[in-house]
Formats: structure tokens, sequence, C-alpha cells
């Protein structure tokens, strides 16, 4: 049984202002393994953040089935962390609250809760900032948060939706290295939507490449390039050579269409 | 640390702003009492009409201190009349920001309470508090009464407006995020949404504070026979303008200190909330 299975997903939004429907994801079926690292690629508008947020549960799909670990996603929960293209912590609790504030809605003690978090601060590289408020760090650590926040619920899978778009390219390097040295020390199930080719070669170990509006999967590409990946080898630019051939046919079709 | 445009790095930069650190706030009162004091003593107005600034304090120091009985029966009364209309404002406020809180959150929360609340208290809104003043008094009688009932329906509406306004206007996503981490709908509302709209209802009780002493001078020269507002309405008909300007002064003493008060307890509560200026940041 896969992790994550995607039926027949449809999602309808009305669009009130120009009187009619917008047909955003057409169709979508899909099969994610337990421990894989998927990245759905797609330009901005194909419905990808769409797809998540309906797999988080934020969001219903106007018809199909979405189910985790075999069950009926029918609202949010603690079984799929999310992290936030904004970090979205909570600005009024330190940096170790908001990592363990799912403890405390569970009433877990605060001693018990700090002392759990501890580890998750340690794993993300935020030793000596538990204490500082969301105001007070960079845009970088207050995603390091947000990240290690979805881990400590140990959720069967992390929903990511564009975690790193707004980070200055180098701590996105770095955030990028340490989710891949983070997800292959835990061994965790991950769905992170991009629009950069790059960023999803560099992270996935599955590629799911998504069509322009309406939303369909074009290719699920394998990508098992060993770790750390070399970013100029030429099996790299094999595989980047042809998602960018799937992306550069779709434009061309959608050209003649037009 | 010396600056760039330093040429003698061996002397000390002149700082004027240092010697006089904090000083600056108080040139725009000093120059104002001073061309008052100058002006009243000029008798261009007769004392009567305008008393000098000196004259003002005379009558504050005795109206507190009660040293010469230049304010006749009210002299060494202060203390007595500040308490009786700050009980009237605490009362009166304390009422209005149990109720404004918990009716704002639930409006802004509930479609339910915002399509059958909202509409009657929105309507009652725009009436002045003072127009109650008839019905305060048929009601209530002269008295403490009335003067809270007005001063509850000035800071209501103020405390109303900003609690439904900061619960409307909480990040979506947080919201989603409390979703995502298992809260159930008292946990949404008591560990996000009331944390977040906090601000918001800080501000609306800060200007509910400032009408609630309005208010209490307002009632207190009409509907109740103590307080501030009384001795300031008494002083008017006995043509004593030094006593009337001693209670304004009072006055806006008082409510400055009650805001000073509740922004201590704003900073204490919203510490996480970093406070800039332009110029840079403000401890």
């Amino acid at each position: 049984m896969a992790a994550i299975e995607l039926r027949n997903i449809v999602k309808v939004f009305s669009d009130k202002r120009r009187g009619r429907d917008l047909l955003t994801l057409d169709n979508i079926n899909l099969d994610i393994e337990a421990n894989d690292f998927v990245c759905l690629l797609g330009p901005s508008g194909c419905g990808k953040s769409t797809l998540l947020n309906i797999i988080a549960g934020f969001e219903h799909a106007t018809s199909g089935r979405t189910l985790v670990d075999g069950k009926q996603v029918e609202r949010p929960g603690s079984d799929r962390g999310v992290v936030f293209q904004q970090p979205t912590l909570m600005p009024w609790l330190t940096a170790i609250d908001n990592i363990a504030f799912h403890l405390k809605l569970k009433g877990v003690a605060k001693a018990e809760r700090h002392q759990r978090a501890m580890e998750f601060i340690d794993l993300v590289g935020l030793r000596g900032f538990e204490h500082h408020h969301p105001s007070e760090m960079s845009g970088g650590m207050n995603q390091r948060v947000g990240i290690a926040r979805a881990l400590l619920m140990n959720p069967s899978v992390i929903l990511m939706d564009e975690p790193f778009a707004a980070l200055d390219a180098q701590t996105k390097l770095e955030m990028q290295e340490e989710l891949v040295a983070i997800w292959q020390k835990r061994r965790c199930t991950i769905v992170f939507v991009t629009h950069s080719v790059d960023e999803a070669l560099v992270l996935g170990n599955k590629i799911v490449v998504m069509t322009r509006r309406p939303g369909r999967i074009r290719e699920a590409v394998n990508f098992d390039l060993p770790r750390p990946r070399d970013i100029t080898s030429p099996e790299f630019n094999d595989a980047k050579r042809h998602i960018l051939a799937l992306i550069r046919e779709e434009s061309t079709r959608l050209a003649q269409a037009s | 640390m010396t600056s760039v445009t330093d040429v003698s790095p061996a002397k000390p930069a002149f700082r004027p702003m240092r010697a006089f650190q904090g000083l600056e706030r108080l040139v725009v009162p000093a120059l104002l009492i001073a061309g008052w004091e100058a002006f009243a003593r000029s008798g261009m107005l007769p004392p009567a009409l305008l008393p000098a600034p000196s004259a003002v304090l005379h009558a504050l120091g005795d109206w507190v201190f009660g040293f010469d009985e230049t304010t006749q029966t009210y002299s060494g009364h202060w203390l007595r009349d500040a308490l009786a209309s700050a009980l009237r404002v605490f009362g009166g406020f304390a009422l209005a920001s149990a109720l404004g809180i918990l009716a704002g959150v639930a409006i802004g929360w509930s479609r339910l309470f915002e399509k059958t609340l909202e509409p009657t208290l929105q309507m009652l809104r725009p009436i002045p508090p003072v127009s109650w003043i008839p019905l305060a008094i048929i009601w209530f009688g002269i008295a403490d009464k009335p003067a809270i009932f007005l001063v509850f329906l000035g800071a209501f509406f103020p405390v109303l407006m900003n609690s439904i306004h900061g619960v409307k206007t909480v990040d979506h996503n947080l919201v989603r995020a409390g979703a995502m981490m298992g809260a159930n709908g008292r946990q949404m509302l008591t560990d996000i949404v009331l944390p977040a709209a906090l601000p918001s209802i800080f501000a609306g009780l800060r200007i509910a504070v400032g009408s609630a002493w309005m208010l209490t001078v307002t009632a207190e020269m009409v509907a109740v026979k103590s307080g501030l507002g009384y001795v300031l309405w008494d002083s008017y008909y006995f043509l004593r303008y030094d006593i009337v300007l001693a209670a304004m002064i009072s006055i806006g003493l008082l409510g400055y200190l009650s805001d000073l008060g509740l922004k201590a307890i704003m900073a204490r509560t919203l510490r996480w909330q970093q406070t800039t200026t332009v110029q840079g940041r403000a401890g």
C-alpha cells in the first residue's frame, strides 16, 4: 500500500467574477510510496499547491479520493506535517514553544515539551536560539523552526509548499542540503512543491512534472542519482534536459493550440 | 565610538542630547506655560477670567494638600474627588472590557453571532453616549451607577470594534497551522486566535480608557455630586477658573497615567512584538 494514494482528483474553483468555473486539477492519479521524496514540479498556477492542500486536508477535491496510509483524508491532522511557504509560526511563542506547540495542544507538561523539542532544535541547528521569538530570527531560521515543528509530530508524511522560495540563494542551498540530510536520517515521506527544476532535481527521488492549467500529471520521473548530488554531473544534466524537454513540449503544444 | 565626520578623535564628540536625555519632551510644555504665565500677568485679561499657571498650581496645591484653603470647601479633598472619578472609570472600563472582548471575539469568530448580534450593536454604536444621560438618570438616579453606565457605553464600542477586527484579521495560515497540529475548536480560539488578536484588542482598550475618562467627567457634571467633573462644574458656577483649570489638569494627568499603566501591561503581554520607529528600534 502506498503512503499517499490520489485517485481521479478533480478540483474546480468557481470564479465568480468571470461567472464560470475554473478547472484547476484534471484527473490526477498518483501513488507516493513510503519514504519517497517526491517533488511536484510545475509552473505557477498549475494547481500543485492546491493538490498539496488537498492532501493536507485544507481543501477538498471536487471529486476523487485522497488516501493517506489507507485512510480517507477528511480534515487537517497531525499525521500530515505541513511546512508552509512562509514560516507561519505563532509570533507570540519562542522557537522552542513553536516547535512543541503540537505537544501543548495534546496537554503534555511544559518540562517534557521542552525536553522533546530540544532534540529537534538540535536537528535543525538552532541550539542557542530556542528562546528567541520569530521576529528576532531570520527567514531561514524561522523556516527551520517550521520544519522542526512538522518533524516533531512524527507525521507519516511531510508536505512542503515551496518552503525555500522566499530565501536567498545561499541559504536556500544550505537548507536543501540539510533537508536531504534530515530525510536520510529520519526516513520520512516528503511531498515537496516547487517551480524550480534544479530544486526538484537536487531534492527528489521522484519528480512529478505537472502541466499548466488545468493541472495534469505530464510524467512522473524516477531519479535515483546518489547523494550528495553533483549538479554538474552528466547524469544530473541528462535528467534536467529530459525534464526541460517535457516542459518545453508543453509550452509548444499550448502555443499551437492557441 | 566616534563618528566618521570627527576630525580630532582625541576630543569626545559634542553630544548636546546626552546632557538633556529625555528632556526634549519637556520643551513644548515649558514654552507653552511660560507664554501663558507672561500673557496672564500682562493684564490684558482680568485674572479671574484667565488665571496664571502659578495661580492654577496654587489652587491645585491647596486642593491636594489643603495648606491655605484657597479652594475653600475643596481644600485637601483632591484625593477623595480623584478616587471617586477613578473608581467610576475603573468600574465602567472593566465592565466594558470584559463584555466588549467577549462580544467582539464571539462576533469575529462565529458567523451566527455576527448575524444575530452585530446589527443591533452597530445600530447602537452611533448614538452618542451622552445622549443616554436622561435615561441613565431616570433608571439609575443621581449616583455612581449612571456614571458607570455612561463610561461603559463610551468604552464598550472601541473594545468591541477592535476585538472584532483583531479576530477577523488573524492570519488564515496560522489557523491552518493550528489545524495541522491538531487543535480542536476551543484550542483554536484560546491558543491561536485570541493571542493573535491581542494587539488589536489592546489598541481598543487604550482608546476605551480615554473615552472612559471623558465620560466620567461628563457624567459627573450632570448626574453625580462628586468627583473631578463635579468639582470642575461646581467651580464654574462660582467663577473659580483656577479650580476649573486645576480639575482639567488633574483629569489629563490621571488619564495619562491610566494609559501609561495600560501601556505597561501591554508591553509585558506583547513582549514578542518588536516595536519599531522609523528612526530605529525603541526599547
